[in-house]
């Protein structure tokens, strides 16, 4: 079997071109499989070890005020394991330097020792001394906004009262893993801070001395969590408890979840396309090599080899390009994947990355590519078996053609010789060209992911932010006030218009469904913020009833237009009300829930209050206004636009580059693949009548139209079906990343379209370009001396 | 292009070559496929070249009709220099004033008979109407047949038609009837001598076979790279007069 191994190693040498391109092809397959999977695997491990190192909590308990001997009521309550009180309020900070508007959320720790639950994690610095009641702790990502260092300091706002406060340490937890204002859009390191501060020193400022407004707790293994929230709640009535709410609903933890979620959801669907791929070009050269040796095949069987002698023999030397392939898809996809965990960690503030590529999701890579190798070959190999050697030792019949289609339908006197040969070939090989075709297809589309997002973050922004928040800043009071906060914030230099706004906390029911909300309540007739339906038509805000964002009304309560939704307020007297959903609005950011302000003030029996206000400003006094505003201890928030924008994408830039890398590079791995194996193809196939042309006197520019115009019009042709497949594919990813932050809409720019096209067609050309080289060495004479 | 026609006696010299070698690099060996080839081929005459396998035949052959270019000497066509290595001036003379016809055929499967006629007409200057060419080897009929769907001497006539289509100056065949019958065998020959008479195109025809020689003006004998002799004949037989 010597003599054999040497023929295997020959015929490898011969193809390495095509080989080449079948790996590679095959090895991006690997690679984004294990890229993906290892992303999620590290995450989901790095999320896992850093709640457990941490003691993340199962149940949530905010409140008004308990006194602190109620926690040991809770701690009682069958099911619960440990239960652990802070207090937690919301801040203005004030930082030297730094003009915007910035609040914060303040969280106690225990004076001495360690929290039970959601525990520090601290990055540097050291923990609040205790007894230090000027002492705080900071997160980790707002520190790196403002170059923060153990040792500096910054002024707080809190409960109406000034103070200044020393940072001692930075880091995190596991609670805030993603840090969202509460009611904001998108992260903003910036603008929103995670503070901690001992228990007493919070206490005292916040008038929170013996008592909590906030408990976790963790479950006992057989707990029934829904009996368990329903007995908190029952418990803290009393107390202003606004509903317990489990991990699930934590906004972090929902965060994480949803977005890896998400990142699951596209993992199968590009190691798909290659695997595809890969087993096409597998398919085309085995049959091929299989079709050149017949003779060999027939004297090989003559001299006594075995049927299964020859199977194995070309199964080997599929099994190694498949080897090949998977083994620097597995280089490859670990390179990749840590790339990709970095950048995600790095987007989710996760402390740390604990990087894993399991052996199972290797083992995986390969049986899956292993069996597509197989699949793609079986024919091939079979044809090889079946081959009689008596037979074989004729020569193949030259193949039967027919005129093409379009010749048929008369335009045949339009085509010289050379054109009718490219239309023929291409049709006595049906099933081949379509293949090709779709190949260079799937790589026009996978190019237009690369892109998508892009397309249509910038449209979702512009939506949002043109269309419906067109706020140049919008200001939060720290109580519902009367309208002259509105009038006393106009009549400030600079600001040249505004709306008055009140949101509430709310829980809305419908049926067993659930979901906490602000609802937003404003003036009919408002024109800073506005409602637009699914045809971005401006939508009139109904005088009574309620008005949800379809995803919230459709997806999380499955309610419709006109039927009567349970509106739970989670402030004031709490009332409870039964209000029908008056319309439908479109809203592809967040979730929403809006009221007409008089309707809203009705319902909570208040009188004519607002909690906020959307301005138009001038930009030349946004400074003193920001100014003014730090200096009014009943404002506990601004937002302004510009900023929550750039916010946004300074979180998702990066994710998104990274993807455009990855799209194209594979993208053009499979053009260059499909591509470069069709037209060597083609060469073997046609270097015998090419070098006939040649003789009879056709140049090298001429013969080359042949061979060159197969595959333009290939290459062609796919590009309709290639433009469909990216748009579908990207409607596929769109309906797949949809979540509660975001819906991501089927944007594509003109521009997106006219990249992929072009990628590959270039790709196609530089591919083309080496097997056009291999036309100047074709010989001559040697075509002449044998027969087919 | 207009052609100088040196006049000898009543002939004039088309193809002058003067001590061509060709010489083999094959590895350490060197094979001498020609060694000193002294020829002139005369306007509108039929020759055949006959020989041994291996001596030289279609080295020759290639040579004339500017498919290679010999290690050393000159190669004439008219005033064109054959020696030359540039592929371009090669191809030119190729596309202008030669015919090939192989001895597998060498057709285009996908194009149809009248189509791979087409393929050379396409790219000539005053050439023959398909159809005519390939009236003049009998297939008028057969125009809008495939390859597959014809008998090897069919192709081979195919091969003719589209050899001669151009109206070429010289027509080099290299063994054509070689994969054929008899009876087939000599209609391509017939093929062959009308094209040559009706159109008066310098032939040159390799064969191995001693019994064509019996249709040619001049026999070449070729043995090692040499010429071994020389033998005019003073009648021509027709193919079909041909003892095989
Ligand atoms: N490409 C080549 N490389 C090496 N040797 C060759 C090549 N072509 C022909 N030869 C050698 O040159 C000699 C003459 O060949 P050829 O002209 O084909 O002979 P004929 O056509 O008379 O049978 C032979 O010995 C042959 O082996
Ligand atoms: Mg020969």
């Amino acid at each position: 079997m010597r003599a054999l191994n040497h023929k295997l190693w020959r015929d490898l040498w011969h193809l390495r071109g095509q080989s080449m391109a079948i790996i590679a092809v095959m090895a991006s397959g690997v690679a984004c499989y294990l890229m993906f999977m290892s992303t999620l695997d590290s995450l989901l491990l790095s999320r896992d070890l850093y709640y457990n190192d941490n003691r993340f909590a199962d149940i949530f308990v905010p409140i008004k005020r308990a006194p602190e001997a109620v926690a040991r009521r809770l701690a009682r309550i069958d099911g619960v394991d440990k239960v652990d009180t802070r207090v937690m309020a919301p801040l203005s900070i004030d930082i030297e330097g730094f003009h915007e508007p910035v609040v914060g959320t303040v969280t106690s720790i225990p004076d001495d020792g360690e929290a039970l639950l959601n525990r520090l994690y601290l990055r540097a610095g050291r923990t609040i001394e205790a007894g230090r009641n000027d002492e705080i702790i900071i997160s980790e990502a707002f520190a790196e906004a403002h170059d923060f260092r153990p040792g500096d300091s910054l002024h707080v706002i809190i409960n109406g009262k000034r103070k200044r406060l020393r940072i001692v340490g930075t880091g995190g937890s596991p609670e805030f893993v993603h840090q969202l204002r509460p009611g904001g859009m998108f992260p903003d390191y910036e603008r929103y801070g995670i503070l901690w501060m001992g228990r007493t020193a919070l206490s005292n400022a916040f008038d929170m001395q013996g008592a909590f407004n906030y408990a976790v707790l963790t479950l006992t293994r057989d707990a029934n969590e829904q009996a368990v929230i329903d007995s908190i709640d029952d418990i803290l009535k009393p107390y202003g408890g606004i509903g317990a709410f489990a991990r699930e609903y934590q906004p972090s933890h929902r965060f994480l979840a949803q977005e890896l979620e998400q990142l699951e959801n596209l993992s199968g669907l590009f190691p798909i396309i290659f695997l595809g791929v890969a087993a096409f070009l597998l398919n085309v050269v085995v049959t091929r090599l299989v079709g050149t040796q017949r003779e060999q095949i027939a004297a090989l069987k003559a001299f006594g080899y075995s049927n299964l002698t020859v199977a194995l023999h070309y199964l080997q030397m599929i099994m190694l390009i498949v080897l090949a392939g998977v083994l620097l898809g597995i280089i490859a996809g670990t390179w990749l994947g840590v790339m990709l965990s970095e950048i995600y960690v790095e987007y989710f503030r996760l402390p740390f990355l604990h990087f894993e590529m399991q052996p199972l999701r290797v083992i995986q890579s390969g049986l899956i590519t292993f069996i597509a190798g197989l699949l793609g070959t079986l024919a091939a190999v079979r044809a090889a078996v079946r081959l009689k050697p008596a037979e074989a030792m004729r020569p193949e019949s030259p193949a039967a053609y027919r005129t093409s289609f379009i010749e048929e339908i008369g335009l045949k006197h339009l085509l010289s010789a050379p054109s009718r040969m490219i239309l023929r070939n291409l049709g006595h090989k049906p099933v081949k060209s379509l293949l090709t075709v779709l190949g260079i297809a799937l790589a026009v589309g996978m190019l237009m992911t690369g892109r998508f997002q892009g397309d249509t973050i910038n449209y979702m922004m512009d939506l949002h932010y043109g269309l419906s928040q067109r706020d140049d800043l919008a200001v939060g009071f720290v109580e519902p006030t009367t309208r002259s906060a509105l009038t006393e914030l106009q009549s400030l230099q600079g600001v040249e218009y505004g709306e008055p706004l009140r949101t509430v906390p709310a829980r809305l029911r419908f049926e067993h469904r659930e979901y906490r909300v602000y609802i937003s309540a404003f003036e009919p007739g408002a024109t800073i913020k506005r409602l637009v339906d699914s045809d971005l038509n401006i939508v009139e805000l109904p005088r009574d009833g309620i008005v949800l964002n379809e995803y919230l009304a459709e997806e999380i309560l499955g309610i419709k237009t006109g039927e009567l939704l349970t509106v739970e307020i989670l402030e004031g007297s709490m009332p409870i009300r039964r209000v029908p959903v008056a319309a439908l609005i479109r809203q592809d950011l967040g979730v929403g829930a809006y009221m007409d302000l008089e309707a809203l003030n009705r319902l909570m029996q208040e009188g004519d209050l607002i909690s906020g206000a959307y301005l138009y400003i001038d930009d030349r006094y946004a400074q003193e206004i920001y100014q003014h505003l730090k200096e009014r201890p009943r404002i506990v928030g601004s937002v302004i636009r510009t900023q929550e924008i750039e916010s946004f994408h300074r979180t998702m830039d990066e994710t998104m580059l990274f993807w455009t890398f990855v799209a194209t590079l594979f993208s053009v791995v499979i053009a260059v693949g499909v591509v470069y194996n069709s037209a060597r193809m083609t060469l073997t196939e046609r270097s015998r009548e090419l070098a006939s042309l040649r003789v009879l006197g056709y140049t090298r520019g001429e013969i080359s139209y042949i061979l060159l115009g197969e595959l333009a019009l290939l290459t062609l042709a796919a590009m309709p079906p290639g433009l469909w497949f990216g748009r579908a594919l990207c409607g596929y990813i769109a309906t797949s990343i949809g979540n509660e932050m975001y819906r991501v809409p089927l944007v594509l720019e003109p521009a997106t379209y006219a990249f992929a096209a072009l990628v590959v067609l270039v790709a196609a050309a530089v591919s083309a370009l080496l097997v056009r080289r291999r036309l100047d060495k074709l010989d001559l004479i040697e075509v002449l001396k044998t027969r087919e | 292009m207009t052609v100088t026609r040196t006049q000898t006696g009543d002939k004039e010299i088309v193809f002058n070559t003067r001590g061509i070698t060709k010489v083999y690099q094959m590895g350490e060996v060197e094979v001498h496929a020609l060694r000193g080839i002294d020829l002139e081929l005369y306007g509108g005459e039929f020759v055949v070249l006959l020989g041994a396998s291996g001596s030289g035949k279609s080295t020759l052959l290639n040579i004339l009709g500017g498919l290679d270019v010999p290690t050393s000497g000159t190669v004439h066509y008219a005033d064109h220099d054959l020696s030359t290595f540039r592929e371009s001036v090669l191809t030119r003379y190729r596309r202008e004033h030669v015919g090939f016809v192989f001895q597998f055929y060498n057709l285009i499967p996908s194009l149809t008979a009248r189509e791979n006629v087409a393929l050379v007409t396409e790219i000539s200057t005053n050439p023959l109407p398909p159809d005519e060419a390939l009236k003049m080897v009998n297939l008028g009929d057969r125009a809008d047949h495939f390859p597959a769907q014809m008998s090897g001497g069919e192709q081979q006539r195919v091969a003719i038609a589209r050899a001669i289509a151009k109206r070429p100056d010289v027509l080099l065949c290299d063994e054509p009837t070689g994969a054929l019958d008899i009876k087939t065998g000599i209609v391509v020959l017939e093929a062959l001598a009308r094209v040559n008479r009706e159109l008066g195109t310098t032939t040159v025809v390799i064969t191995h076979n001693v019994a064509i020689a019996d249709m040619a003006d001049r026999v070449i004998r070729l043995s090692d790279g040499r010429i071994s002799g020389i033998e005019i004949n003073s009648r021509k037989k027709l193919p079909a007069e041909l003892s095989w």
